[in-house]
C-alpha cells in the first residue's frame, strides 16, 4: 500500500519536475543571440524561429561532433513531443490553450538552434586545436 | 563478467561526477557549492568502490549487493545535505540560517531513527528486499524535500537560473529513483527496474555538469516561465 502511494506521488512529482526542468531550459536560452553563420545556414531572420523547424534543426545539429549537451537534447525533443500531442488533442479545443503551446514549441526550435550555434563553435575550437597541435 | 552497458554507464557517471567537481575548482566555485561538490566527490569514491567490488567479487556476489546498496543509502542521506545547502541559498536573504542547520540536524536524527526502527523491526529479512524498501522510503523523503523546496522557489519568485537548474535536476533524479524503487519493491521479480537504477543515477552529474558548464552564476529567468502549472 505505501509502495503504491510512494510510485504514484513519485510519478506526479516526475511530471512536474520534468516539465518544469524542460522549460527552464527553453527559457534561459531565449536571451541567448545566435550567430549571424547559424542564422545564414538555417535562414531565421528574426528573434522568433518556427516550430516547424525543429526537426530540420535537430537533423543539423546531429550532423555536427557530439558535445555534452546530449541529455538536454534529449529532454528537450521529449518536451516537444509532448507538446505536439497536447496541441493536437487539447489545443483544439482550448484556443488559449492553443497560444501557449505554440509559443513553448517556439521555444523549443530556439533551443535547438542555440544547441546547433554551440555545437558550430565547439566544433571550430577542435579544428583550431588540432591545426594549432600539427604546427 | 562486465557487460558494454555496464562499462558504458560506469564510465559516463565517474566521467560526470569528477568533471563536476574539477569544473568548481578551476573556476574557484567549489566553496559556493561546497555541500554539491562534497557529495559529487563522495559518489566518484563510491563508484570506484562499487567498480572495484564489482570486479573483484562480481556482480552476483553479497560483497557487492551490500556495497552497492548501501553506498546509495548513505550517499541519499548525503544528499540531503546537499539539498540543505541549496535551502541556504534559497533563503540566504531572510538570513534563516540557523533554523535551516537546525532542520539539518533534525533530519539527520530523524533519518537514523526511522533507519534504526526499520531495521529493529525486520532484523529477520535484512536482506536486498529490506535495502529496497529502505532505499525507496530514503528517496521519498528526498522527494518531499525537492518538492518543498521547489514550492519556496516559487513563491519566493527566484531567478537565478542555476539554482533553478539543480533544484529541478535534483527533483527528477528524487522521483525517478523512488518511482523506480517502489517499483521493485512492488514487482521484485521485473528485472526491467533493475537495469534502469544505474542508468538513472547517471542523470543527476550530467545534469549538474551541463548547469555548472553552460548556465552561467548570472543569468536570470521569470519563475511564470518556469512553473509546469500554467498561470
Amino acid at each position: 500500500m505505501i509502495a503504491v502511494l510512494i510510485l504514484l506521488v513519485s510519478l506526479l512529482a516526475f511530471v512536474q519536475f520534468f516539465l518544469s526542468y524542460c522549460r527552464a531550459l527553453v527559457a534561459t536560452y531565449r536571451k541567448w543571440e545566435l550567430s549571424e553563420e547559424v542564422r545564414k545556414l538555417t535562414g531565421i531572420h528574426d528573434a522568433e524561429v518556427q516550430a516547424e523547424a525543429l526537426p530540420r534543426l535537430r537533423q543539423l545539429v546531429q550532423l555536427c561532433p557530439e558535445s555534452d549537451d546530449k541529455l538536454e537534447l534529449r529532454s528537450v525533443n521529449t518536451y516537444f513531443g509532448l507538446l505536439n500531442l497536447f496541441r493536437l488533442t487539447l489545443g483544439r479545443f482550448l484556443p488559449p490553450l492553443h497560444a501557449w503551446l505554440e509559443k513553448e514549441r517556439q521555444g523549443c526550435a530556439y533551443f535547438m538552434a542555440v544547441a546547433l550555434d554551440r555545437r558550430i563553435a565547439h566544433n571550430r575550437e577542435l579544428v583550431a586545436q588540432q591545426l594549432a597541435n600539427r604546427l | 563478467m562486465i557487460g558494454p552497458y555496464a562499462y558504458f554507464v560506469w564510465t559516463v557517471s565517474f566521467t560526470a561526477q569528477l568533471y563536476v567537481v574539477l569544473l568548481s575548482i578551476v573556476r574557484g566555485e567549489f566553496l559556493r557549492y561546497a555541500s554539491i561538490n562534497l557529495y559529487m566527490l563522495a559518489v566518484a569514491t563510491a563508484s570506484a568502490a562499487q567498480f572495484i567490488t564489482f570486479v573483484s567479487f562480481g556482480f552476483a556476489s553479497s560483497e557487492y549487493i551490500y556495497v552497492y546498496y548501501y553506498s546509495d543509502c548513505l550517499l541519499t542521506v548525503l544528499l540531503f545535505f546537499a539539498i540543505l545547502g541549496l535551502y541556504e541559498r534559497v533563503f540566504k536573504q531572510m538570513e534563516v540560517s540557523k533554523h535551516i542547520r537546525a532542520t539539518a540536524a533534525l533530519l539527520l536524527a530523524g533519518t537514523a531513527l526511522f533507519s534504526y526502527l526499520v531495521i529493529n523491526k525486520n532484523q529477520s529479512y535484512l536482506g536486498s528486499r529490506f535495502v529496497v524498501e529502505l532505499a525507496q522510503n530514503l528517496y521519498f523523503v528526498g522527494v518531499l524535500l525537492t518538492l518543498l523546496l521547489w514550492g519556496a522557489v516559487t513563491k519566493l519568485r527566484e531567478t537565478r537560473a542555476r539554482l533553478v537548474h539543480l533544484i529541478l535536476s535534483l527533483g527528477i533524479y528524487f522521483t525517478a529513483n523512488a518511482a523506480i524503487y517502489a517499483l521493485r519493491n512492488l514487482f521484485p521479480s521485473v528485472e526491467l527496474t533493475k537495469a534502469l537504477i544505474p542508468l538513472v543515477g547517471t542523470f543527476l552529474p550530467l545534469a549538474w555538469a551541463y548547469t555548472f558548464t553552460f548556465v552561467p552564476e548570472e543569468a536570470r529567468l521569470a519563475p511564470a516561465r518556469v512553473a509546469a502549472v500554467h498561470r
